[in-house]
């Protein structure tokens, strides 16, 4: 999909251009872009790596696992048909407690991990479990407790950190319509 | 509230190298290691970076980025919907380098204390790349029936970039 909304905002681009009479300043945008791109990666650069860096300090220092326990009761209400102990579930937490502290090369090992082993349970079907479909659904929000490319970005404003809270309202909300969402369609599904 | 948005960071700050002292772990190796990461998934990120923010540099320049931007105008209008970020809500779930792109282009052009600068940043702070998400999950597995999991998913974006509007006039308006 990347590959038609990159070539179709290229190809716009220049067909707008010829029409609207701006084909020398397009050209002038590539380049403008390409090294904006690179400034902005070294601008940020600074900030992402001292957060990694600290949030990799909580996970040596077990705090992954302190949110992963705060998490568990959660997961009861999200997935009541894994059983308590099983390695979907252990995994499952383990990767919403990385989401949750920005860890994504954490995480994402984790939730591959529950993938394999939801479909264990699945048989191997090519159709997607309800467990499987809650848990994708989950992953597509955003669980990130400090927001740090946005932090980033935000550099030059009075207060970068200001957004944190309103951040943290959004997610939720948005991460309770998604869970409900799944929920009610896996219902609508059943009958 | 002021107060509290101020002390989140620091007291997370003292909690994690406070938990790292108690746990007795070499807290300036991990961060160097953490740190370290950060950097490889930067340079990871910077081809995609530079293709996605040439072309949406390209495609402001040329105005097209405009005639979307007041096509879409009215009806946003009507649930007060900041026309400007409209761009930025249909990426974000596609690209989270195209999105990052258009939220720094926003963030040159209106300023970060801006509603616009501040209704993008919680826009991008609380979502998620939701389509590369699905695609990774579920590939991994081979599944081919998702059911639901778009619809309920995308459900999710959208009302997170409905709620950034809202909740930012808010909390600062």
């Amino acid at each position: 999909m990347i590959n038609y909304i990159w070539g179709g905002l290229m190809l716009l681009s220049l067909v707008t251009a010829f029409f609207t009479g701006r084909l020398e300043a397009v050209s002038n945008a590539a380049a403008r872009g390409a090294s904006e791109a690179v400034t902005l990666s070294l601008s940020l650069l600074g900030v992402v790596c001292f957060w990694t860096g600290m949030m990799n300090v909580a996970r040596e220092s077990g705090l992954v696992a302190v949110f992963a326990r705060a998490v568990r009761p959660l997961t009861k209400l999200l997935f009541p048909r894994l059983p308590r102990d099983s390695e979907a579930l252990d995994a499952i937490v383990m990767n919403i407690a990385a989401n949750v502290l920005g860890m994504s090369n954490a995480a994402t090992p984790f939730g591959l991990k529950a993938m394999r082993a939801l479909n264990k349970r699945g048989g191997g079907s090519a159709t997607a479990s309800h467990e499987m479909c809650m848990f994708a659904v989950l992953n597509s929000a955003s669980l990130q407790l400090v927001p740090t490319t946005v932090i980033a970005l935000r550099q030059g404003a009075r207060h970068p950190f200001e957004i944190i809270i309103p951040v943290w309202i959004v997610s939720a909300v948005s991460v309770a319509v998604g869970a409900a969402a799944a929920k009610l369609f896996a219902a609508a599904s059943e009958r | 509230m002021e107060f509290i948005s101020a002390a989140i960071i620091p007291l997370m700050l003292v909690l994690i190298i406070g938990m790292g002292a108690i746990k007795k772990v070499g807290v300036f190796d991990c961060f160097i290691g953490g740190a370290r990461d950060g950097l490889e998934t930067a340079v990871r990120i910077l081809p995609s970076l530079i293709a996605l923010l040439t072309a949406i540099t390209m495609f402001q320049a040329s105005g097209a980025l405009d005639f979307i931007v007041s096509a879409l105008a009215p009806p946003l209008a009507l649930i007060g919907f900041p026309k400007e970020a409209a761009p930025l809500a249909l990426m974000r779930p596609v690209s989270g380098s195209g999105a990052l792109a258009i939220v720094k282009d926003l963030l040159t052009r209106y300023g970060a204390d801006s509603w616009i600068g501040r209704t993008a940043s919680v826009m991008m702070g609380s979502t998620e790349t939701t389509f590369y998400t699905l695609a990774v999950y579920f590939g991994c597995v081979h599944i081919k029936d998702t059911r639901y999991t778009v619809k309920a998913a995308l459900l999710a974006d959208l009302s997170g970039m409905l709620a950034s509007v809202y909740v930012v006039k808010l909390f600062f308006y």
